[in-house]
């Protein structure tokens, strides 16, 4: 089955998502790297990764902008990279903050948004802010055509279908902008309306109090000017993530949970008209002995080979629920290979350490890069 | 004797994929072997609900899913209607109210204002003589809050949308929200973890945004999932000798065993940094071998928390 390369070709976009703690951080910066080995200019665009990995990456210095990683560290670490290999993390807060300033028609309106308090709840903890601005961001580069290629590492969530929503729910968000006519009380509605709506307005005073309904009438008001404007941009990132050059890969990892969510997600992909490429299940571990274990046989033979019996009793209790979980890794992986249809699967093992720098990255690409059948024999 | 139980309200915090569920009921049914009436509410009906609460279908509605352990799964549109409700006691208004589309507006538009409104449903359950009717008494309100921005924003919410509110019954409603949240003698949090790089560091930041930012009495910090000490450190090479061996079976025993060691290593190595970065007790919770989620596996969790 395929590698990751042969799933990236002819693609510009690569967009990994999957729900939190299943590694994606490190499976994007690991695909990035990989291709760029390979030749190309990449960039990986990662919301929150470890320090020890931005550190790896010596990406401390790293704010809202794309930074090449030197290809001195790349070498120092034994890789040979013939393309190049960018990296930057997300400020959805700064991005916000980029955008009003673009769209705004003069700086005292400008001004007048990022000052409001309701503005400043929105930029940094409306649900779905974080993740628009993470394509926000994906599609100003992609737009620049400075990358062959970039990755982007999704926010964490628990549900990766925040993302795919994320879009919509902002401009729902921007769009209750006729709200202000309503929260005026010379406003049209209230005059079209009449005295209904005059008595809904004294009961909405009445449990939220009068500041917050002034203060989100200002910020509407001040937003107005721009909302085309944001609408314009949204509906050009929704096309991005549905254009032929993008593709999603699904990070899981083999428990049933993540693995049920990546069905559902893959389903909402293809029902959204969006690509996908591949799966990648992280942390799988491979069956060592094929067929049933006899745990008294291991102990046995263990035993010939070792003078400590005790040892050899719990090497065989260890292999016994090793292979035990590996049988319901390789059940979990199953289902969701079932439902893919043939699209790709790619299974990395549950390797002995946890990935922190570029050799573990190196590491992972050794899986990801490779067909089905070297996979195997690499992890078994 | 875990006597953050004895709290009326206990926020079980942590980031996605820690196991946050499983733990959040294990305490739970600690709780009720401890004598206590116990309801675990899950807050974020967006996130993935967790396989229990589906199995035993909770929804806005308070269930017993085992003796004198309830659950139920916050609506914020139930709680805001349930808010008005107390608010506004003339049905009339009441009605005009919910079929006005200003209204739907304005509930989505407000930010923070569903965070707000559940929070809201956390202290209402935790009220010794609730208004709502056929409404029990609690002796202890576990809230699995919500993994996105680490639970940190859902906390902070009543003080921040106090803040934009500044008069007002919503105003006063907040702060007495961010009242609770900040008793110490009343609320608790714990924070569920793992022995990895990224939650230690997590689990450090985030203990540090809830005491000294928000205020928050940080009473545990359950490290979950934690390898047995199987094999002693002194062992490796006899183990790495069986890994090389040319027989099958032996072969794979010591891989399997070599795989174990070094992550169990591995763990040590992070629960004693995370010993050094916090200040909060730690409780190691054991590696449940079939880690879905079922009221029985968290029974075993919920009696070795020490």
């Amino acid at each position: 089955m395929a590698a990751i390369d042969q799933v990236l070709e002819n693609r510009s976009v690569c967009i990994c998502a999957g729900s939190g703690g299943v590694g994606k951080t490190t499976t994007a910066a690991a695909v990035a790297l990989g291709m760029a080995v390979e030749g190309l200019k990449v960039c990986v665009l990662t919301i929150d990764p470890a320090k020890r990995l931005a550190d790896s990456l010596g990406m401390e210095e790293l704010g809202n902008e794309a930074t090449r990683v030197d290809p001195e560290l790349l070498r120092a670490n034994g890789i040979e990279c013939r393309g190049e290999l960018w990296a930057m993390m997300l400020d959805a807060k700064q991005t916000f903050d980029q955008l009003v300033a673009r769209h705004a028609e003069d700086a005292e309106a400008r001004e007048r948004v990022l000052g409001n308090s309701i503005y400043q709840q929105i930029s940094s903890a409306l649900a779905g802010s974080q993740e628009y601005m993470a394509m926000e961001k994906l599609f100003e580069l992609h737009t620049e055509g400075r990358f062959d290629l970039l990755v982007l590492d999704t926010p964490p969530s628990r549900n990766a279908l925040d993302f795919l929503d994320a879009p919509e729910r902002l401009t729902q968000f921007i769009e209750g902008r006729s709200l202000q006519l309503f929260i005026k009380p010379t406003g049209l509605a209230a005059r079209v309306a009449g005295r209904g709506a005059g008595v809904v307005l004294a009961l909405l005073k009445r449990i939220l109090g009068f500041d917050l309904l002034a203060d989100l009438s200002e910020f509407f008001t001040a937003f107005s000017g721009m909302i085309e404007g944001f609408q314009d941009r949204a509906h050009r990132v929704n096309a991005l993530l549905r254009d032929d050059q993008t593709t999603f890969l699904i990070v899981c990892g083999p428990q049933a949970e993540p693995i049920e969510e990546s069905v559902f997600f893959h389903s909402k992909l293809v029902e959204a008209g969006m690509n996908f490429g591949a799966a990648v299940v992280n942390r799988v571990r491979y069956r060592l002995v094929d067929g049933e274990v006899d745990p008294k046989q291991v102990e046995a033979e263990v035993d010939a080979e070792l003078d400590e019996h005790d040892l050899s009793s719990r090497l065989a209790l260890n292999l016994a629920e090793y292979e035990l979980l590996a049988d319901r890794d390789a059940e979990n992986v199953e289902k969701l290979r079932e439902r893919l249809g043939g699209a790709p699967l790619i299974r990395v093992p549950y390797l002995d350490t946890d990935v922190h720098d570029l050799t573990g990255l190196a590491e992972i690409d050794r899986y990801l890069f490779a067909d089905e059948a070297t996979r195997e024999s690499l992890a078994t | 004797m875990l006597d953050f139980l004895d709290k009326r309200v206990l926020f079980v915090m942590g980031k996605g994929g820690v196991g946050k569920s499983t733990v959040a009921t294990a305490l739970g049914i600690r709780a009720t072997l401890e004598g206590k009436r116990t309801i675990i509410c899950e807050v974020s009906a967006s996130e993935n609900t967790s396989r229990l609460f589906r199995q035993e279908e909770v929804g806005y509605r308070e269930v017993e899913l085992a003796n004198d352990l309830w659950a139920i799964s916050i609506d914020p549109d139930d709680s805001m209607r349930e808010y008005v409700l107390l608010q506004l006691k003339v049905k009339a208004m009441r009605d005009l109210l919910f079929r006005s589309r200003m209204f739907t507006y304005l509930a989505e538009a407000t930010p923070g204002l569903n965070e707000l409104v559940t929070i809201g449903k956390v202290w209402e359950l935790a009220q010794l003589d609730r208004k709502v009717r056929h409404g029990r008494k609690y002796d202890l309100v576990i809230v699995d809050a919500p993994a996105t921005g680490h639970g940190i924003t859902f906390l902070r919410t009543p003080r921040t949308f106090a803040r934009i509110a500044k008069v007002g019954p919503m105003y006063n409603q907040a702060n007495e929200l961010d009242r609770m949240v900040t008793d110490h003698e009343t609320t608790g949090a714990v924070i569920v973890s793992l022995p990895e790089e990224m939650p230690v560091n997590e689990t450090a930041s985030l203990e540090h945004e809830l005491v000294n930012d928000i205020g928050v009495s940080v009473d545990r910090i359950l490290v979950n999932a934690v390898y047995p000490d199987r094999f002693g450190e002194d062992e490796l090479p006899a183990i790495e000798a069986v890994a090389g061996s040319s027989e099958v079976l032996p072969r794979a025993a010591g891989r399997a065993g070599l795989s174990e060691i070094r992550r169990a290593v591995a763990q040590r190595e992070q629960i004693s940094r995370l010993e050094g970065m916090v200040s909060t007790p730690i409780s190691l919770l054991p590696f449940v071998f079939d880690p879905e989620l079922s009221l029985a596996s968290a029974r075993m969790l919920g009696e070795e928390i020490a």
